[in-house]
């Protein structure tokens, strides 16, 4: 991994903690993260780790840049050897894949996309070397992902399945973006996973949907009163495929406040999980069920 | 005490000075795209700075007040008109209870501010009254204004008066071809020398996509890639990187042919490279700006971009003190 910093005008500073993609980039950049939060540095106004780079926003009447720039690169050698190790939360997201809601619109896309004779689905499971939709859905939801990064549209997750890299799904974006894309859509795009937190625009390939929000303004439904969005960076989480019965339950369920989701404390280890992917992801989703 | 919306206008909706804090969430600090006029229009009436007041876009609303008010329109030159009768832009006047606020058409600018003394007083989400349509956050209803609303306004602070004027030295006006200083940087070595050369020294033209997310740019030769094999995760174009955080006036450049500075309701990451970010100091003048206009991005260093954020500080100075003084 090489660092890099850039400045982003004359009130932001990037720092790349990788080119690629990895959980070790996206872990470095949660602990620089945590220790710019922790360190109080006068100025700073926005706090933001992504995939495999960070950025803060600093009003440059109350910090220098140099200074700014000083400030992180002493916090990114002091978090530089940080133990891997993250406390954090196991989430369960029903998902009601090969749904009709993102059929229609998938269906309203095929110029835009790469296969127009095939489903988002029938396309990713073809390239990445699947018998059948069936077969991918079943690999998208074996293994935990972890939640890389929240933003684009307010409180979407970002996802990185938890597997060896030779067995993450990777599918290019649309070629042009929809114009449409339902809200609560769990898409895929490059080896990212997303749960579209609101309809609109998008370029990630879609497989599902989720009847649980995620994201609510409003701060009515009972699990968003405290705070209007489910996810933060770092959390987990476990896809559970669900049926069309099951779906129209849950939806009835949040309607009514008697939804609650299943959501569990845990510790993540990196060296863990590079040790025995398959034992670390069992202890996850074990928490998950309560056993 | 409110105000009754007859009609919207093209896109109008409550700002104040925005909502930092939760970009890393993904919602956006919002707030007027020009501070500068949504902080004179407040202080013409007597409000704090950072009070809620109507950014209307192209176009005027049509509004009828409940009761009387003191009212200032900063920004465009977007003429106002009480009953028909024309008002002067930058300058405080009152609304009488029932009297009807209209507005000519669009001389100048992009984005006009109507401050009612006491601010528009819709709810405070999350530290702020501004909207952000795109998360249904926020101002009226999460949404721009639609007929039918009503607004309410909070009460006035003492010493609202009228007749307060901006000097015609501290009104802005937005330059026939608009020159965004940029500071180099980010991604910027994604694209060859003689492409990022041609970048600044080429003239664009602002898209018709041009919004409170971004403005979109076109026109001009399309960026040449530094061959490379992409890193693991950042997609198959050469415009790709892996997902990351968008600085507010970032320009990213997808595919190498449209540029899109990111404002202030900006998507707050996504795997498109930048080139560099427009500085603070000029993120009020891109709000000002309307399609189809001529642009220049200019190069600066971050000792120039300092510059004029103290310039820009010093305007906002005399600003106050010829409103405290008038």
């Amino acid at each position: 991994m090489t660092t890099r910093m850039s400045f982003g005008g004359d009130d932001h500073i990037f720092v790349e903690l990788d080119e690629e993609m990895s959980l070790e980039a996206c872990f470095r950049a949660l602990s620089l993260a945590k220790a710019v939060r922790e360190s109080k540095i006068r100025g700073v106004t926005e706090i933001c780790p992504a995939n495999a780079s960070f950025q803060i926003r600093f009003d440059p009447d109350l910090i220098a840049p140099k200074d700014m720039w000083a400030e992180l690169e002493s916090l990114e050698d002091a978090t530089e050897h940080a133990e891997p190790v993250l406390k954090t939360r196991v989430i369960e997201v029903p998902v009601f894949y090969n749904d009709p809601w993102t059929r229609e619109t998938l269906m309203r896309f095929r110029e835009r996309h790469q296969a127009p004779d095939m489903t988002d689905l029938e396309y990713a499971a073809k390239i990445n070397g699947y018998s059948s939709p069936k077969a991918l859905i079943a690999a998208h939801a074996a293994s935990p992902w972890f939640v890389s990064m929240v933003g684009f549209v307010a409180g979407l997750p970002w996802l990185y399945q938890m597997v060896e890299r030779a067995k993450q799904i990777e599918v290019p974006k649309y070629l042009r973006p929809r114009t449409d894309t339902p809200r609560l859509t769990v898409g895929h795009g490059g080896c990212l996973g997303c749960v579209y937190s609101v309809r609109g625009a998008g370029g990630y390939q879609m497989f599902g949907i989720t009847p649980m929000p995620i994201y609510d303004p409003q701060q009515s439904i009972s699990y968003l009163r405290d705070f209007m969005i489910l996810f933060n960076p770092g959390d987990i989480v476990r896809f559970r495929p669900i049926g069309r019965d099951e779906y129209d339950a849950i939806v009835r369920e949040v309607e009514d406040g008697r939804f609650v989701p299943r959501i569990r404390p845990a510790t993540f280890s990196l060296d863990a999980f590079h040790a025995d992917p398959a034992a670390s992801n069992a202890k996850l989703v074990e928490a998950l069920d309560g056993h | 005490m409110a105000i009754e919306v007859i009609k919207p206008g093209l896109s109008t909706s409550v700002q104040d000075l925005g909502r930092p804090g939760y970009y890393h969430l993904g919602i956006p600090e919002s707030g007027g795209m020009d501070h500068y006029a949504l902080r004179a229009a407040n202080l013409l009436v007597g409000n704090d700075e950072g009070a809620a007041v109507l950014e209307a876009t192209f176009q005027g609303p049509e509004v009828r007040f409940g009761t009387s008010a003191v009212v200032a329109v900063t920004g465009a030159e977007l003429p106002p008109q009480l009953d028909g009768k024309a008002c002067p832009t930058w300058t405080s006047f009152r609304v009488r209870a029932g009297q009807v606020l209209g507005f000519g058409f669009l001389k100048r600018g992009a984005r006009a501010y109507i401050a009612v003394a006491g601010g528009i007083d819709v709810p405070v989400v999350l530290g702020s009254r501004s909207t952000y349509a795109l998360g249904a956050l926020g101002g009226f209803q999460g949404r721009a204004l639609r007929a039918g609303d009503v607004l309410p306004v909070g009460a006035p602070k003492d010493g609202s008066r009228e007749g307060l004027s901006v000097p015609d030295s501290l009104r802005p006006v937005p330059p026939a071809v608009p020159h965004l200083r940029v500071l180099p940087g980010l991604y910027d070595f994604r694209v060859t020398k003689a492409a990022l050369k041609g970048f600044f020294d080429d003239t664009w033209r602002v898209a018709t996509e041009a919004d409170r997310i971004g403005y979109r740019f076109r026109g001009s030769r399309a960026l040449e890639f530094v061959p490379r094999k992409q890193p693991f995760g950042a997609g198959s174009d050469p415009s790709n990187i892996v997902d990351t955080c968008y600085p507010y006036g970032s320009i990213q450049i997808p595919g190498g042919s449209e540029p899109i500075v990111l404002h202030r309701d900006a998507v707050s990451g996504g795997g498109y490279f930048m080139i560099g970010t427009v500085i603070s100091a000029d993120m009020d003048l891109i709000g000002q700006m309307q399609p189809n206009i001529s642009t220049r991005f200019v190069p600066v260093d971050m000792d120039r971009a300092l510059a004029a954020r103290h310039e820009a500080g010093e305007q906002m100075v005399a600003l106050r003190s010829s409103l405290a003084s008038g």
